[in-house]
């Protein structure tokens, strides 16, 4: 069954950067790519619990402020010690100004 | 190919020698019993944890087996034969090697005069050194701890974490002298005497005794102190023996050239047991002990065992845990002149290091969980293009530090 959830404004996001968006009890990490498409992957790291949005975004790779691990945001790929687990990605829509992303 | 050391370092290399696509056999030794795992949770998790963790292996068994590495575990590598290409184990088997590998680490620094005060005196560098830690640290426990450095000041904040009665005992006037600016050091201190660790600074021990059932700390200063056991978190030193025994260069650690390189071209060292020419500061010798500098050597190491022939490129680059905080240093701020504060959230900061020509040598950032992450990570990669930020942006919040890198 599809849930669609607004997260956020377009405008809320910089190009190639990410916001952090808490919903149900969960946090995700949403992203705005340098090519100005959206997406969305869990919010905390796989490798020790720490908020992605803090992290640094270039390119397709969202960088872990902590340790510097990497995630491919768009695919969830894990994509460099220490990470070796993939990170959940999300279905993202854009509704005029509002992303969207889909739980499940 | 030979990699001796089955550290974050050596494991690396194994797994980068065949990202890179090198098919022949690779035989990882380690000295300890345990698969590869991971050092920097010894002084955090596994010491805070309500339950003692197993080691956070790096890579399963399953998956060293995928990749066809041997690993040979409780094994140690006694001599190298250089002229016949072979390394010699313990056990008298000897392995033929095209290139081979040092990534062997570092030790603690020994204090040789407490050792005949037995099992109260530890020192922290394997798991199994942090499960007898772990022994010492209940509500009823006091724990002294001899160095106010990264895994003295993590042990003792662990330490209260878990109830224990902490001194820490520190010969320099401020604890991390050499690691960070005061003003890191003192956001440090005021965290640890916040959660009532007794820093005791400028002052060493005089003598310690076995008391029947705990140890009695004299400190120079006359003051006395009671302990259940003593931590001596003094510093490390390379592990060069095997380098040292099969006479390659040695300089504060086994000397390698910009590629890794010992002074055997068969032979190769890297992580925390070698010093290398930095890059970044024109060359200047210098050896970390960081983690990530030894998952990037063994990168590196495999590629060039290979025969790429690469320079190192990366900028030192540190975290350190202690409580809610974490403190991050990228670059060193050796030579610098000029130090510019940023604020990047409420009890967060960084401090940029530049020198007489404006150039940023280092950043340190503190700061709850990963609130300095991002701008340390970005201070890193101007260190590496030799930038000359402008003080007055650095400085200013509003501006997204990310933007200097675009120019
Ligand atoms: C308690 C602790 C906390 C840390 N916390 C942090 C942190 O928060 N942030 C950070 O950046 N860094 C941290 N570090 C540093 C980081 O863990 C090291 O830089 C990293 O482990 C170095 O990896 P290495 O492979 O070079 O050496 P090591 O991990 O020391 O591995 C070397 C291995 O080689 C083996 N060996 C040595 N000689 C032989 C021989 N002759 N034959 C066979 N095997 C041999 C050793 O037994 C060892 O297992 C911490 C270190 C410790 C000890
Ligand atoms: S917490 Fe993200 S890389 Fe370690």
């Amino acid at each position: 069954m599809a849930n669609w959830i607004a997260a956020c404004a377009a405008d809320d996001i910089d190009e190639e950067d990410v916001i952090r968006f808490d919903h149900g009890g969960r946090t995700f990490a949403i992203y705005r790519s340098p090519d100005d498409t959206f997406h969305a992957t869990d919010g905390l790291c796989t490798h020790e619990k720490v908020h992605l949005a803090d992290g640094l975004v270039m390119d397709d790779i969202i960088e872990c402020p902590k340790h510097n691990g990497r995630f491919n945001y768009k695919t969830g790929e894990a994509r460099g010690a220490p990470v070796c687990v993939n990170l959940k990605i999300y279905p993202v829509r854009r509704e005029g100004d509002t992303i969207l992303i889909e739980l499940d | 190919m030979v990699i001796v050391g089955a550290g974050e370092c050596g494991l690396r290399a194994g797994l980068a020698l065949r990202e890179e696509g090198y098919v022949g056999p690779v035989t990882l030794i380690g000295e300890e019993r345990h698969l590869p795992y991971e050092r920097p949770p010894l002084s955090k998790d596994i010491l805070t944890d309500e339950q003692l963790l197993p080691p956070r292996i790096v890579r399963p068994t399953e998956a060293l087996e995928a990749a066809g590495i041997t690993l040979l575990l409780s094994s140690k590598a006694v001599s190298i034969d250089r002229a016949a290409r072979r390394a010699m184990l313990g056990d008298g088997r000897a392995l033929s090697y095209d290139k081979l590998l040092l990534a062997t680490g570092a030790r603690p620094r020994r204090l040789p005069q407490l050792d005949r005060l037995g099992e109260r005196v530890l020192y922290l560098r394997g798991y199994d050194d942090a499960v007898a830690l772990r022994g010492y640290l209940d509500r009823r426990s006091r724990l002294a701890v001899i160095g106010g450095g990264f895994i003295g000041l993590e042990a003792a904040a662990a330490a209260r974490q878990r109830g224990a009665a902490v001194a820490v005992i520190e010969a320099q006037p401020r604890v991390l002298m050499r690691a960070v600016p005061a003003e890191i050091a003192e956001v440090v201190t005021a965290r640890h005497a916040a959660a009532g660790v007794d820093l005791i600074c400028g002052d060493g021990f005089a003598e310690i005794a076995d008391t029947g059932n705990g140890l009695g700390i004299s400190l120079t200063s006359g003051r006395r102190l009671e302990a259940d056991a003593v931590l001596v978190g003094v510093g490390a030193v390379p592990e060069t023996a095997l380098a040292e025994r099969s006479a390659l260069a040695i300089d504060n650690g086994i000397a390698v050239d910009e590629t890794l390189a010992t002074s055997d071209p068969h032979i190769f060292a890297a992580g925390d047991c070698c010093s290398f020419p930095s890059p970044v500061y024109d060359g200047r010798r210098i050896r970390l002990e960081a983690w990530r500098n030894a998952q990037d050597q063994g990168a590196l190491a495999a590629k060039n065992m290979l025969g790429a022939g690469l320079p190192i490129e990366s900028a030192p680059w540190f975290w350190s845990d202690q409580f809610e905080l974490t403190l991050q240093v990228a670059g060193i701020a050796e030579g610098a002149t000029n130090v510019v504060r940023r604020d990047v959230a409420e009890n967060a900061f960084i401090l940029f290091h530049l020198a007489p020509d404006g150039r940023l040598l280092a950043a340190s950032g503190i700061g709850p969980g990963g609130a300095v992450g991002r701008d340390v990570r970005i201070a890193e990669m101007l260190i590496m293009r030799r930038a000359i930020p402008d003080p007055r942006q650095l400085a200013s919040p509003e501006l997204r530090l990310k933007s200097l890198l675009a120019g």
